[in-house]
């Protein structure tokens, strides 16, 4: 007769399992995790990629954004610097702002009380503060300067604005290390980027699943057929991982060569990726050597939750905002360059078939995070195998290595104190 | 505009949601005609004029690439679209070239059965009356919401 297991106790949250190498399930499931990634991660000493400087171009412009639950305004002030705060009156605690992006706003106002705030996030008038007729009104031991909503820390790199609650955050550029920061200047450095589009895309998942999906470099030509077969990115190819030294932040390249292009390795695996499939307009993957280094892919990731994308030449940046412990937004923009010709514009517009939520090569990375949520819907206590490539978080010329993924646990568990 | 003008529309109109709604997606690029231009996108980028879209086609072959992409390549869950279409507006007529606006609701039906409204929107067509039939030459699909939810696996 079959013994009947019964699923084990609860787990104790604390209860890590040593190493890097196993993640326990229960990380993707609790709700107080949720809420402790919320204090820790969101609003503690780290950089959260709030919007493109080219979205706010001009003094008055502005746009409401996310930083893990927490709504936030950023604006740029007459004085041409950008401000962020958050979207929280200081009276009640309504929203400031409903608007998502707008222009020429000289003020907030909130809707509630008419509390009003400047574009740096003061806190500048208060309805009938001084009451009606000698009545009413606050007392003279309210202060308008005591009181506002939580002011941002603001850095911009090569164009992309970041946000920080942490008064203790480390500069930007000590945060993301040299590494990080040239390949974010190989792909933006000294361009105006155009946004193309924005989409987003609702993610039946916990957050950290899909930031594990853009970090494992080993799923990429199993999973996504579209990139082996038209040699967008096999692991043969020349390329590697890069992963700085708090784990949290990663780089994946590739390039071609040609020399791998004999390689047997893969038929062996018989691998669903190799298959004779053809495309009948192959205009799609014509692209245009724009970084001049022949690298046809680069993935870049800034923990918690910014990447950015070259996969030819569709260059997009995505942010990942948490919307509950099995939900999750993850917000595309699509970028071009100020000086892209006609044609090159078109071949961006074209391959931005590969990416985003119909994306021939992303498309799956929509719904394998919710995979994985159902999948271990009943096994908190268990835990996922990271072995591939070690056990270590280092950067690698091998790319079928799970380093990246065991980085950002790293840096996660950092963060956590777990 | 002649009353035969919107009736070879809704036909066409018709037959384009019953090719994806009956999943004979093979049948769906040879809809399109002349540009074979096809896009998705939102309300709210094309309201600012932005011109990336969720999908994106200009020629046959990029429509035919969408389908075996779909039946050989891609990983997504089973399902079905149902489309609720309303009537078309003529919103102009330039010789045989005629353009509309139609709105749409799209319900995506899963493998389980769970069924929701996926997609709401409009159709902005460009159709060559030519043979007695409207002849699809280009279709925005502008969506209302920014929102996907999950993946957008086959047209809309």
């Amino acid at each position: 007769m079959n013994k009947i297991v019964l699923p084990p106790e609860r787990a104790n949250l604390v209860n890590w399992p040593e190493g890097l190498t196993r993640v326990p399930y229960w990380v993707f499931q609790d709700q107080s995790v949720y809420a402790e990634e919320q204090r820790k991660i969101f609003q503690g000493p780290n950089w959260h990629y709030l919007a493109l400087e080219v979205e706010l171009a001009e003094p008055g412009d502005f746009l409401t954004a996310h930083i893990g639950d927490t709504p936030v305004i950023v604006t740029r002030d007459t004085d041409n610097e950008i401000y962020a705060f958050e979207n929280r009156c200081a009276h009640r605690g309504a929203l400031i702002c409903l608007e998502s992006r707008g222009k020429h706003r000289k003020d907030f106002s909130c809707v509630y009380h008419a509390w009003n705030y400047d574009p740096q996030g003061n806190l500048t008038g208060v309805a009938f503060k001084d009451g009606i007729k000698g009545k009413g009104g606050m007392p003279d031991s309210f202060k308008m300067e005591q009181h506002g909503p939580r002011k941002l820390r603001i850095a911009i790199i090569h164009g992309l604005i970041f946000g920080s609650f942490s008064e203790d955050v480390p500069s930007i550029e000590e945060y993301l290390g040299e590494e990080i920061l040239n390949r974010i200047e190989r792909v933006l450095g000294g361009r105006t980027p155009v946004v193309l589009g924005r989409f987003t895309q609702v993610l039946p998942n916990n957050w950290k699943l899909y930031m594990e999906n853009v970090k494992d470099s080993y799923h990429a030509s199993i999973l996504h057929l579209f990139f082996t077969t038209f040699e967008l990115n096999r692991l043969s190819m020349k390329g590697g991982i890069i992963v700085d030294e708090s784990g949290g932040h990663h780089v994946s390249y590739s390039a071609i060569d040609r020399e791998a292009e004999k390689d047997v390795d893969y038929a062996k695996q018989q691998l669903r990726s190799e298959s004779e499939y053809k495309l009948a307009d192959p205009s799609l993957l014509e692209s245009f050597d724009e970084y001049r280094d022949g690298c046809t892919l680069q993935i870049l990731s800034v923990f918690p939750s910014f990447v950015l994308q070259q996969i030819q030449n569709a260059i997009a940046v995505r942010q990942i905002v948490p919307r509950a412990v099995d939900r999750t937004d993850l917000n595309w923009t699509y970028l071009g360059f100020s000086d892209d010709a006609p044609e090159q514009r078109l071949t961006r517009i074209k391959q931005g078939n590969l990416v985003g939520p119909a994306g021939y090569i992303s498309m799956e990375d929509g719904c394998v995070g919710g995979f994985v949520q159902r999948g271990v819907a009943g096994a908190s206590d268990d835990h996922a195998v990271l072995e591939m490539g070690g056990a270590d978080a280092n950067s690698s010329e091998s790319r079928v290595t799970e380093a990246s993924v065991r980085g950002f646990w790293k840096a996660y568990r950092a963060n956590m104190g777990l | 505009m002649t009353s035969s003008v919107l009736q070879y529309i809704i036909e066409a109109q018709a037959k384009y949601s019953r090719c994806i709604d009956d999943d004979r997606l093979e049948e769906w690029p040879s809809l399109f005609h002349g540009p074979c231009l096809y896009r998705i996108t939102t309300a709210s980028n094309y309201r600012e004029g932005l011109e990336a879209g969720i999908v994106f086609a200009n020629s046959r072959g990029m429509l035919i690439d969408r389908v075996s992409a779909l039946r050989e390549a891609n990983i997504y869950e089973r399902q079905t679209y149902r489309h609720i279409l309303g009537q078309p507006s003529i919103l102009s007529e330039d010789g045989a070239k005629v353009r509309s606006e139609t709105s749409f609701l799209v319900a995506r039906i899963l493998q389980d059965g769970d069924t929701s409204i996926y997609a709401t929107g409009r159709y902005f067509d460009v159709y060559e009356i030519a043979d007695r039939s409207a002849q699809l030459q280009e279709r925005t699909v502008v969506c209302d919401s920014s929102r996907i939810d999950t993946l957008l696996a086959l047209p809309l």
